[in-house]
């Protein structure tokens, strides 16, 4: 499989980030990086990244069921993750992801039928003092009230 | 950028590049001292760069507040293996914003930290292992790095003194769980965040099994200062044992959360009131969680507290990472509870069985007394599953899920019992066990 031209720079870059013989490390950035890329770490990205660092489907798999961030199924273009955690949730996190869902019509953890949203409910993002907080795929937006998500959300149906 | 206006009443110590214009480049850095302390560290021996952070009284941000010194010396500088410096910036704790600001603002000072600690222990090669939700993080990182390479701050012969340190960065995928060191470790070599066994520590077998000093950001960032102006002047900020400031990240009920460079030793009722503008809408302080959502919480009446590893955990808490939760008296303590439990136990690795599976009866037994189904014997079943974790994991995550939950149990019991529905009749034996 093939990936693009920076992507492949960024690969270059990490197999030579590592000591001699330890090119697994590696891993984890490059899957992340690979699902930015394709959208998801498809059995496709598993075997391409398995064989350039002469490891198991099995070993990748093993990762990606831990990490959060990786995921086998593609998300919305614009995955919208709002936070709940406890700094979020005193200043109305949980109010915001249910607000969240009826704006979308989605209920966290689904995407859209156009593909554009997906709502995820996530931990602590490291906004806490700005709080509520979200990421839209990996921008941050801090002090988020419901009125600030509706402009937000229609912001970015209207760029289509 | 700054999120939050700065209070008056900040010491800025790590903080003192913040708003200049072009804080991130390193001309801005060179034009403000930057590199000072570095180079006063290459005139020394390592055992006197070690000696100047023991007299810092520089204690590790992450949370467990370790004398940073100490850890450094606890390198085998002797060992024929390769020596590395790691960099924890998976800021994870709940509550905890601080590395963020930190690396986004400034961060030549986080690079040169790095490499005084390189040049205390011999190690020639660093990496600063990031969050995954971090990415911008990570490109103003590398653009730094990228900068000291091209004028002669990193690789080889520095500055000509002969000593070479390469520095990368390193991108997590989210786990709270990475953030404890042995974890870092394992995701650093491309594995599930679990964590090592240890001993051996990370001094002596850390990065591919070499020796290492890891620290977190805010940490390494102090380092620079404490050559710059001193060991004695950082010492001198904070109390004893508690050496320079502490970057504070303020939420909750307040009303101007930020992130603020206070005093190590600041007060904390001070903090709340006179840097965080007081509790919002003029309401009543309940309760603060010190720390991060890991640390037990404090009820309004313990906290005419000195912030310092040391007085917080005197009065039975933490001082953690610095994130400072304020809740007014509005606060839900069981609906706190059951948030707090569902992050442990989602970030739980699964690796030790007391916290795998300590974590999930608690979220569910919580989750029932939270939802009115509880039975009257669950307050003690939450006590008692939460302190059987206590020091029987490999990690603290354990630690972590529990000491919130037993202080919040027996702190705000009343809360939790009139939570439990009326009818059910006290103590009745049929209905201990857990469905």
């Amino acid at each position: 499989m093939t990936f693009s031209t920076a992507l492949e720079a960024k690969f270059e870059k990490l197999l030579n980030s590592y000591p001699p013989g330890r090119k697994r490390a590696a891993l984890i950035p490059m899957l992340l990086f690979a699902q930015d890329e394709v959208g998801a770490i498809t059995g496709e990205v598993v075997n391409e990244i398995a064989g350039r660092l002469e490891i198991t489907p099995l070993q990748i798999d093993e990762v990606v069921t831990y990490y959060s961030m990786l995921h086998r199924e593609p998300r919305g273009k614009h995955n919208i993750q709002v936070c709940t955690n406890v700094s979020c949730l005193l200043v109305g996190g949980a109010e915001l992801l249910e607000h969240a869902e009826r704006k979308l019509g989605i209920r966290r953890g689904e995407s859209t039928a156009d593909g554009q949203f997906s709502l995820e409910e996530v931990e602590c993002m490291g906004a806490c003092s700005w709080a509520p907080a979200l990421q839209v795929n990996y921008d941050f937006h801090h002090f988020v009230s419901p009125e600030k998500l509706d402009r937000l959300i229609d912001g970015l149906r209207k760029a289509h | 950028m700054l999120y939050n206006e700065p209070s008056p009443l900040e010491v800025k110590i790590l903080t003192r590049r913040f708003g200049l214009e072009n804080s991130q480049s390193l001309d801005t850095y060179l034009a403000t001292d930057g590199f000072a302390g570095f180079r006063k560290a290459l005139d020394m021996t390592p055992d006197q760069v070690i000696d100047e952070v023991k007299a810092s009284n520089l204690r590790g941000r992450g949370g467990a507040g370790f004398p940073a010194g100490m850890k450094w010396g606890f390198v085998p500088r002797d060992s024929p293996k390769p020596k590395y410096i790691v960099v924890n910036a998976d800021e994870g704790e709940p509550g905890t914003c601080k590395d963020r600001v930190l690396m986004e603002n400034d961060p030549h000072q986080l690079i040169e930290g790095m490499l005084i600690a390189a040049r205390a222990v011999g190690a020639q090669a660093g990496y600063i292992y990031i969050r995954g939700e971090y990415r911008y993080i990570i490109d103003i990182m590398d653009r730094a790095i990228a900068e000291e390479y091209e004028r002669g701050y990193l690789g080889r012969n520095i500055l000509g003194s002969g000593m070479d340190f390469d520095v990368y960065t390193h991108t997590g995928a989210g786990s709270y769980e990475c953030g404890e060191e042995s974890a870092l470790l394992e995701s650093l070599e491309g594995k599930r965040g679990q964590p090592r066994i240890r001993p051996p520590f990370p001094a002596v077998a850390g990065a591919f099994q070499c020796p290492t000093v890891l620290n977190n950001v805010e940490t390494f960032c102090a380092v620079p200062a404490i050559f710059r102006d001193g060991a004695a002047a950082f010492a001198d900020l904070g109390p004893p044992r508690n050496g320079g400031t502490r970057l504070f990240a303020l939420s909750g009920h307040i009303n101007k959360p930020g992130v603020y460079e206070l005093p190590m030793g600041f007060n904390l009722l001070r903090m709340i009131q006179e840097v965080g503008g007081g509790i919002r809408g003029g309401g009543k302080l309940k309760a603060v969680i010190p720390g991060g959502s890991s640390c037990p919480v404090l009820r309004a009446e313990e906290c005419d507290l000195s912030m310092d590893f040391d007085s917080v955990a005197k009065a039975g808490s933490m001082l953690g990472s610095g994130g400072v939760i304020v809740m007014d008296e509005t606060t839900d303590m069981v609906k706190l509870a059951v948030r707090i439990m569902q992050f442990y136990q989602h970030e739980s690795c699964g690796w030790c069985v007391p916290c795998r599976e300590g974590t999930l009866w608690l979220e569910k037994v919580l989750t029932r007394v939270d939802n009115g189904g509880g039975r009257p014997s669950d307050i003690n079943l939450i006590d008692e599953l939460a302190r059987n974790m206590l020091g029987r994991t490999f990690c603290p995550l354990g630690d972590a899920a529990a000491m919130p939950t037993i202080s919040l149990v027996q702190k705000f019991r009343d809360e939790f019992e009139e939570r439990l529905p009326k009818s059910v009749p006290a103590g009745d034996p049929r209905l201990v066990v857990v469905g």
